[in-house]
Parts: C-alpha cells; structure tokens; sequence
C-alpha cells in the first residue's frame, strides 16, 4: 500500500497547510479590512458600555442647570464635550450609558430569541415532517407581523420597562433564528455525510447533534451578528415610541433622540449625537456580520 | 453444455437460497413516486446473492440503478414517495422486516458501504479520528484512548502515513485519496461481513484509483469480508470481482463469473459495454466505439419490450413488441435478450471457438477458487 510520489507530494503541502475550520475563519477574517474595521467599532462599544460608570464624566441623570436657558442649549465645549441637552444633561455621558442599556438590551434579547428560535428550528429540522410543519406555520404567522410593531404588541401587553423592550425584541428575532437554523439543518439532512453516518449505523439523535447542527450554524452565527444590529435599532425605535425604560434616569439612545425632538432647531447636537452612536454601533455589527458570512462561506475557501 | 432456452426460475431466483448465502435479495423493486408524476420504476425485480469471502461486480451506466439497489438493501433510502418491495436476506434475517433500531444495529456492525464521493462524506467539522471512534462507540462501546488507539491502527491499516498525528486532523485536510482510504477505515472499524461500495473510484484520479483498489482487495484478503463493488467501470471489476453483474434500466440483463462475461458477454448491452472501453492497444486515430443513443427514461418505458432494443444492434421486431427472457447460457451464465443464446454463440465464436471458462473458475489471484462456498 506505498503511496505514490504525487501524493506522498499532495501530503507535504497539505501538512503546511494544516489549520482547523474556525482557524482558517478566523484568518480569512482579520484578512478583510471592513471585518476588521468592525471588530473594532463593536470593540470600542463593548469597552465603552463596560466601563461605563470609569469612562463617563457626569452621572447619566445629572443637570448642569447653570449653563442652559429656554432656547439655549450649548454645543460641545471644554466642560461638556459634547454639549448638553434641553435638561442640562452631559450628552457625552449619556451616550456612554446608552451604550451600556444598548448592549444589554442587544445581548439578553438575542439570548432570549437565539435560544428560543433554534429549540424550535432544530426540532423542526430534526423531525421533519408534521412537526415541521406546525412549527413553521406558527413561525410564519409570526413573520407576518411587522417587528416593531410585534415588539410594540409585547411591549403594550407586559408593561412598560426594559425588560418588555428585551422580551419583545427577543420574540421578533424567534421566527428569524428558527427558520435559519431549520433551512440549514434541512439541506445538511440530505448530506452525504449524513447517509454515510446513517449507514454506519450512528443514531439519530446523534447524527442530528453530532453532524448536523455543528454544520448548520455558520448562517446562524452570521445571523446572530446582524441581529445584535437590529436590536440595538429596534430598541432605539421602541425608546423613540415611549415604550422604553420608565425611570427617565435611564439613558437610551433612542429616547434622547425623541425627547430632543421639539429642540431640534435649538440644540441639533442633542439629537445627532446620540443618532451617530446608533449608526456606529450597528455599522460595526453589520461590517462583522458580513465579515463573518464571508469567512464561514465555505465558497470563498481556499 | 450449452443448456439452453428459456429459463424461468435461477437457483439465484427462487426458492430458498443456500444456507452459505450471506445476502440474498429477491425481485427488489424500487418505485419513486410523486403526485402528479408517472411512478419511476428505478429498480425492477432484481435478484443477487453474495456468498461469504467473494466479491459480485454490478455493472451499469448512470442511473441503471445500481446505487439504488445499494441504498435499498441498506434501507437507507426515503421513507416517503418511496416504495420498496421484495426480499433481502441478510445472514438469515429478513432486512425489510426488521425494526429501524434493529437495521441501525446491523448496519456498520455486519454491513457497510462505502460511498461514491470521498469528498463530501466525511463530516466537515469533525476530526476524522472521532468520526472513527463515533462507529466504534457506537456498536463496540469504545471510549477514549481505547477507541482513539484502535482509530489509528485502522488509519494504519489504510495506509495513511503518520496515522497518530493524522488523528486529529480535519477532513479537509486530507486530499480525495485519503479520504476514501479513512471512509474505507470508518466502514471496516467493526469488520463487517458485507461491504457494499458504491462506485468507491469515481472522484478519484486514475493512479489513486488502483491503491484504493488494490486496499479494498488487500483488506478483503485480510479479514474475509465479502464485497459488493458497484461500478460504471468494466476495468475496475475485471481483476476485482467473482461475479459480475450487468444493470440496465433497474433490471438484471446478464449475470455470470467474471471471466465468462469477459470471455464470452451473452448480451448485446454488455458486448457494447465491453466494447467502450478504451484499449491501450488501440490503433490510433480508430474511433472509440459508444453504444449508440442514451438510456431509456424508465418512467416512460413500456412493459412490453426490451428496454435496450432502442440502442441495440441486433433488435428484432420482437424486442420492441415482447420484453425478453431471463435465458440461462449455462450453469452460471443468464442473459436477458431474445437472442441470447445467439449472442453467447457470437461471443464463443470470435473467440476462435474456445471452450467456456465454465467450470474452471479463479479468484482475482489466478488461484483456482475452492468450490462456490469461499473461505
């Protein structure tokens, strides 16, 4: 059984080439300068949002009522970077706060739908058949609801708070994961590694655990990015309705966009602030997101 | 000796087979069918027996069948739009009536198979070494080191180099051959008693092609599996096989000891067959010779005629009105044509008239074969 010269040859080169699956990812990764680009920004946000209470200058609820008058709400200056709003609240900590409301939000409401959508989208893709079926037109009917106002719905129905914001964005982001994770798991099912699993004789459970799910979750993971993005608007949209927190202590982005509202004229660094905060947050999910699709594509593989 | 006519009943094709057989199936048939769509008769009534120690070529081109057949003695194929009928007999069960959890046990176990693709069969994201152990946990209750020192023995045993550090590697990190030497590992690890591999050689390239088979019959030597070789390749079963069997349009057309089939094809599908194939020898700038026009659309096949009379060359109009007769040639030797027996003669005759190798059978080694019952 000696081996030809050609692939002893195909071998050497293989054996420098060694790297695992999520290696080769991470590599092809930090090759792409927007992936990298959005690492930094999500970087930066998840640094900003933990040290919060070291980075801020003010107290999120603190008025300097010495520097403004009806009508004149100061810009960015040396005391507040980034001027103050129609309260006399520092802007600047408020957004470093937000940051931190934002993440959390972001973070439980993805836990919530991610864990949510793909019990019910690996038992869809597992089973097949009825249950599928079932699943899915529940999971379609709740797709046929826009997601702000499903989220609204939620909102209405569990009260006002943070915690309503997380559970409705986490409801909407449901259907997303399950169908994904099914898809994925559907197309992996007529695989040929499954058959070759199958016909050595591995049960199912563990073909579905073992083989199938660890191959379907690339797009979820991807998915799970962009969702982070998503919530982080969704929760600003739902702060902007009034649905967010109760105590006005609290800082959001997107209720410091809608309370400055009827000062646009007078103080737009209130409301443009607050909005870039949004905008490069989510920039750098969506530069990860795409990032990561690439990286896990195994198209774009050597 | 030439017992002639129209044969009915084969010994391979009723009554109860020999307590020797390891696998015997009878008249499998194989019927996809979706609403709204003529049922597709993928395979037709086909009959085969595997005795312990030898190894039965089934040859045919692209969808006669053949990976089908496989999929079906393994009940491996869809429950759904499916229909499966007929008999596997597998070391003295009745396949079709065991339990999905009673076939889950057997297959791996005693029977195994070896797929087309090497490239695709391997999981992605798993270390070959535990897609190994996974079979050996599974039907031996190996765990850890134990099972991780028997991965690498087997990986040794396929020839891959430096097994114990290979473990650990991914599969895209072996080229196609070494892929199918690790699923050739995954399938022998609980040392079946039946390997069924289907078209084990087709991705692979030419040089790659001989090791893997010079390893399935290198291993086969060793551990006395019987093999199903399925193939499109006559030069892959020609050195390879006992038997051969030839498929066309999900149905059996001729059935014989390797080197009576190559010696002597009693069929007009298997004479254009082996008239396909490129012979080194060859003058060049000669024509490759191709049997003429494609295979039929078996589900808009009539009944009532020979599903090759299309294509062949020597189709009478009672090929296109009568589907034709299971003929036996000889004692060994079955071909599905109106003509048979004319054909065998044909053969017999471009031979110079030689006698039949019927009765002087040989295994792949040029050593007289002990009876029919192997090892």
């Amino acid at each position: 059984m000696s081996l030809t010269e050609a692939e002893t040859q195909e071998l050497q080169v293989e054996r420098d080439q060694i790297v695992g699956r999520w290696t080769d990812a991470r590599q092809r990764l930090l090759r792409s300068p927007s992936s990298v680009i959005g690492l930094v920004l999500i970087g930066l946000f998840v640094f900003v949002a933990v040290f919060a209470p070291l980075l801020a200058p003010y107290e999120p609820g603190d008025q300097n009522l010495s520097v403004i008058r009806p009508g004149v709400y100061p810009g960015p200056s040396a005391e507040h970077l980034l001027g103050v709003d129609q309260l006399g609240r520092d802007i600047l900590s408020r957004i470093i706060y937000g940051a931190r409301t934002s993440l959390v939000i972001g973070l439980v409401s993805l836990g919530f739908g991610a864990v949510v959508g793909l019990t019910i989208g690996s038992l869809a893709g597992a089973f097949g058949g009825r249950v599928d079926t079932v699943l899915m037109r529940l999971m379609d009917m709740m797709l046929a609801i826009p997601g702000l106002l499903l989220a609204i719905g939620v909102a209405a129905a569990i009260g006002r708070g943070l915690t309503a914001v997380m559970i409705a964005i986490g409801v909407v982001n449901v259907p997303v994961f399950a169908r994904l994770l099914r898809s994925s798991m559907l197309s992996q099912r007529e695989s040929d590694y499954v058959l070759a699993a199958r016909s050595l004789g591995v049960k199912r459970g563990r073909i579905v655990v073992g083989h199938i799910i660890p191959n379907s979750i690339a797009p979820v993971i991807v998915a799970a990015t962009l969702a982070l993005a998503t919530a982080i608007i969704d929760a600003a949209g739902l702060a902007f309705l009034g649905l967010g927190s109760a105590d006005p202590g609290v800082a959001e982005w997107g209720r410091m966009l809608a309370e400055t509202q009827s000062f646009l004229q007078n103080a737009p660094h209130a409301a443009i602030f607050p909005g870039l905060a949004i905008i490069i947050s989510c920039l750098g999910f969506y530069l990860l997101g795409e990032g990561l699709r690439e990286a896990l594509d195994p198209k774009f593989r050597r | 000796m030439t017992t002639a006519g129209a044969y009915q009943p084969s010994p391979a094709e009723a009554g109860e087979p020999e307590a020797a057989t390891l696998l015997s199936v009878r008249d499998l048939r194989v019927v996809f069918q979706r609403r709204g769509r003529r049922p597709v008769h993928a395979v037709d009534g086909i009959s085969l027996d595997v005795e312990p120690g030898r190894t039965i070529g089934v040859v045919g081109e692209s969808g006669c069948g053949k990976s089908v057949t496989s999929l079906a003695i393994l009940g491996l194929l869809p429950k759904r739009g499916v229909q499966v009928s007929g008999s596997v007999r597998f070391a003295g069960r009745e396949l079709f009536k065991l339990s999905d959890q009673e076939l889950r046990e057997i297959r791996g176990r005693e029977l195994a198979m070896i797929f087309q693709d090497p490239m695709t069969s391997l999981n992605p994201v798993l270390t070959v070494g535990y897609q190994i152990t996974e079979v050996l946990r599974r039907h031996f209750g190996q765990k850890g080191q134990e099972a991780t020192r028997e991965a690498v023995s087997l990986l040794d045993a396929v020839g891959i180099p430096e097994a114990r550090s290979r473990v650990d590697s991914y599969p895209h990190e072996f080229s196609g051959g070494m892929r199918q030497r690790v699923m050739i590992a995954m399938a022998l690890s609980c040392e079946p008693e039946l390997l069924i591999a289907d078209e084990p050689t087709t991705a692979l390239d030419v040089t790659i092609q001989a090791q893997i088979l010079e390893l399935i019959k290198e291993l086969k030597r060793e551990t006395g599996t019987s093999v199903i070789l399925i193939t499109h390749d006559l030069g892959v079963v020609a050195g390879m096989t006992d038997d051969i069997i030839v498929m066309y349009a999900g149905k059996v057309f001729e059935r014989a000891p390797t080197r009576e089939l190559f010696a002597a094809p009693g069929n007009p599908y298997t004479k254009g067959l082996l008239k396909s194939v490129p012979d080194p020898a060859h003058e060049e700038g000669t024509e490759l010779y191709q049997i003429p026009g494609l295979p039929p659309d078996v589900a808009h096949m009539s009944p009532d005629q020979c599903p090759f009379a299309e294509r062949c060359y020597r189709a009478e109009d009672v090929c296109r009105r009568e589907f034709p007769p299971f003929v036996r040639l000889n004692a060994e030797h079955f071909s599905l044509c109106h003509f048979a027996e004319e054909v065998y003669q044909e053969s017999l005759a471009a031979r110079g008239g030689a006698v039949t190798t019927y009765g002087s059978r040989m295994d792949p080694d040029g050593k007289p074969a002990q009876g029919g019952a192997g090892r």
